[in-house]
């Protein structure tokens, strides 16, 4: 078996803007500009970065909502044990691809249909893909209403989005995606909306379901606290480039590219006695590894498993 | 020297369902230049407690208990109109989502000469100019933007403006209600800084309001922490910190993630905090308590603050049970 559930080479969206008289000008946004990162059976990778650095664009493209404007995304297929292209898919094969991967919103006010019940919203994705009979699919929604800690089941089914809070509404979002059994779930800041007494149970609720259901998560926040209590690696990206990748910890404690500095140094400590180092970017020291890299890469590999980008920095901050 | 001192300041907002108790018995002081922080998740009265002291608050709060002394003088009882001298020129706030206050049609530099206007009439506009560039560079902006329509800045660039803005009539006390809420963490990080510089420069006090517990560790000498419309707990930052005395401030900071340390477990809170409406004024946390005693169960203990060591306070109830 491959060691990766999803790999990611070269990945880009780019959109075109038009303006002028007739949108005669026409300019390009490079909002995803190649990025390439892997992520393995039952890991989740932290994707993070300021407002606008195309977070959730990344997740829109890798979850198909949106089509790629270039690069190549891979996915474990179970069925010949080997890497599949999502570009070769189409029709039936990509709608039953498409259950393998599935998106959590930021956003639980506004990604719930308000005229629908809980059981419909839940049961929508079985109708679609048309999964066994509707006692089937009614056992489906009971069974995944538990496992989210909507308990008991019956007496959330028949109630609407506004009667629930933001943490029952981003549970509800959570049983939805779930219920198709992904492999691999997008999860653009889901806790972000939510109240901090709240965040942690979702956030702990996530963790569990990824170990027993063995599900991959892309976990989009701009809280380096937050990538780090969810997450084994985390990608960090500027200007839709991703600039550092390393596992969690090596991050945080050996980080390289001065960006990565700025943004740990701007994390705010529930510590009163602790002092943030405050980081001002030092190119010249990026200078060396820069020249270093005489291949012509866009990611170097500067220890295990921890690369960092050389090209750009002259740009930052 | 205290410029403001809460006493036992109650707010109430009638509704249909009933009376709301947003704010509860809430006494705290804030010395001159010092930093005080108020912490809490969503509803526990936070902005109620702001907008009180500057009676600003929604047409059916009504305030029914409680003084408000700000530099030694009662402000419940005011009227409107001595109030407006007091508001922006004593006392001003940079509100919760502020950057999106501004007048869309009007220019920036326009609309801070507008809130000097009404407090110093007599000014020139030549003064006033020159003040607007002084505040800009206090806070780190260039003085081309008075020029500009709000839409023309990024989020970080009317946040500063809006804390020009606060500081345009020299307020003594400041009161920043989650002012880095929408914003991300790096401009959050410069924002932060740009208000501790500014409280350094001109000696202000400032009542910092928030709901990230690391936030007010890094932001305030003093903090209050509090739950449904009541002070539970209250102290130096550092004392509270080191030494949480109340089972919800340590819940807060057990539910908070870090990342410098150990990475730990972190504990979640459980329940949803209580209805605010028609209660005995005994523990609302009581419910929520991870080991509540038998008299908080049967609801026999009065919420109020008591010593636990110098400057230092823990509501009576929760005592016992940590």
């Amino acid at each position: 078996m491959n060691k990766n559930l999803i790999e990611v080479k070269n990945l880009q969206k780019y959109f075109e803007i038009s303006s002028g008289v007739f949108s005669r000008n026409k300019s390009i946004v490079k909002a995803v500009d190649g990025i390439s990162f892997d992520i393995p059976h039952g890991s989740s990778l932290g994707l993070v970065g300021q407002s606008g650095c195309g977070k959730t664009t990344t997740a829109r493209a890798l979850s198909l909502l949106d089509p790629k404007t270039g690069g190549e995304v891979s996915f474990y297929n179970e069925d010949t044990s080997s890497m599949e292209s999502i570009d070769e898919l189409d029709g039936e094969e990509l709608k039953n691809f498409r259950r393998n991967i599935q998106m959590i919103f930021q956003d639980p006010y506004e990604s719930l249909n308000p005229r629908w019940n809980i059981k419909d919203i839940i049961l929508e994705p079985l109708n679609i893909h048309n999964i066994g009979n509707l006692s089937d699919r009614e056992e489906a929604v009971y069974e995944i209403l538990k496992t989210v800690g909507l308990t008991p089941p019956e007496n959330y089914m028949p109630r609407f989005p506004h009667e629930l809070s933001g943490g029952q509404r981003q549970r509800v979002s959570i049983a939805r995606t779930l219920i198709m059994k992904p492999k691999f779930v997008v999860c653009d800041e889901p806790t972000s909306m939510l109240d901090v007494s709240i965040r942690i149970s979702i956030m702990d609720l996530m963790l569990n379901l990824a170990k027993d259901l063995e599900v991959s998560y892309l976990y989009i926040t701009h809280d380096l606290a937050v990538a780090r209590y969810m997450c084994d690696r985390i990608a960090v990206m500027f200007n839709g480039k991703i600039v550092e990748i390393a596992e969690t910890e090596e991050l945080l404690n050996n980080p390289i590219h001065p960006y990565t500095k700025r943004l740990i140094s701007s994390i705010p400590i529930p510590d009163p006695t602790y002092t943030r180092a405050e980081y001002k970017v030092d190119f010249n020291e990026l200078e060396g590894i820069i020249s270093s890299n005489k291949e012509g890469k866009d990611m170097i590999e500067v220890s295990k498993n921890h690369f960092i980008a050389t090209h750009d920095v002259k740009g930052l901050l | 020297m205290n410029i403001l001192e809460v006493k036992n300041l109650d707010m109430n907002y009638e509704t249909l369902e009933g009376n709301v108790s947003a704010v509860k018995n809430v006494s705290f002081s804030v010395k001159q230049g010092e930093s005080f922080g108020i912490v809490g998740e969503s509803g526990c009265g936070k902005t109620s407690v702001a907008m009180s002291l500057l009676q600003l608050q929604a047409d059916n709060g009504k305030i029914t208990n409680g003084e408000i002394l700000f530099n030694g003088k009662d402000i419940v009882s005011l009227n409107e109109t001595e109030l407006r001298d007091i508001r922006w020129s004593g006392i001003s706030i940079v509100f919760q989502g502020a950057m999106n206050s501004w007048n869309p049609v009007v220019k920036i530099g326009e609309q801070i000469r507008e809130a000097i206007r009404e407090h110093y009439p007599n000014k020139s506009k030549e003064d006033n100019t020159n003040k607007i560039n002084e505040l800009f560079e206090i806070v780190g902006l260039d003085s081309t933007i008075s020029d500009r329509y709000p839409h023309e800045l990024s989020g970080g660039m009317k946040q500063r403006a809006v804390i020009a803005l606060a500081l345009s009539c020299d307020p003594k006390l400041i009161i920043a209600d989650e002012p880095t809420t929408a914003l991300d963490v790096v401009i959050q990080d410069q924002i932060l800084k740009e208000i501790r510089k500014v409280q350094d420069i001109l000696g202000l006090s400032l009542i910092y309001i928030s709901h990230d517990i690391a936030v007010i560790a890094e932001m305030t000498d003093n903090m209050a922490v509090m739950y449904a419309g009541s002070i539970v707990e209250m102290g130096k930052t550092k004392n509270v910190f080191a030494n949480p005395q109340h089972s919800y401030t340590r819940m807060l900071l057990e539910s908070t993630p870090s990342i410098v340390g150990e990475k730990k477990k972190l504990r979640s809170l459980d329940g949803e905090p209580p209805s605010l409406i028609d209660n005995d004024n005994c523990c609302l946390f009581s419910y929520r308590c991870p080991n509540p005693t038998d008299d908080c169960k049967n609801r026999t203990v009065e919420m109020q603050l008591i010593k636990f060591e110098d400057e230092h306070y823990v509501d009576q109830c929760c005592k016992d049970c940590g």
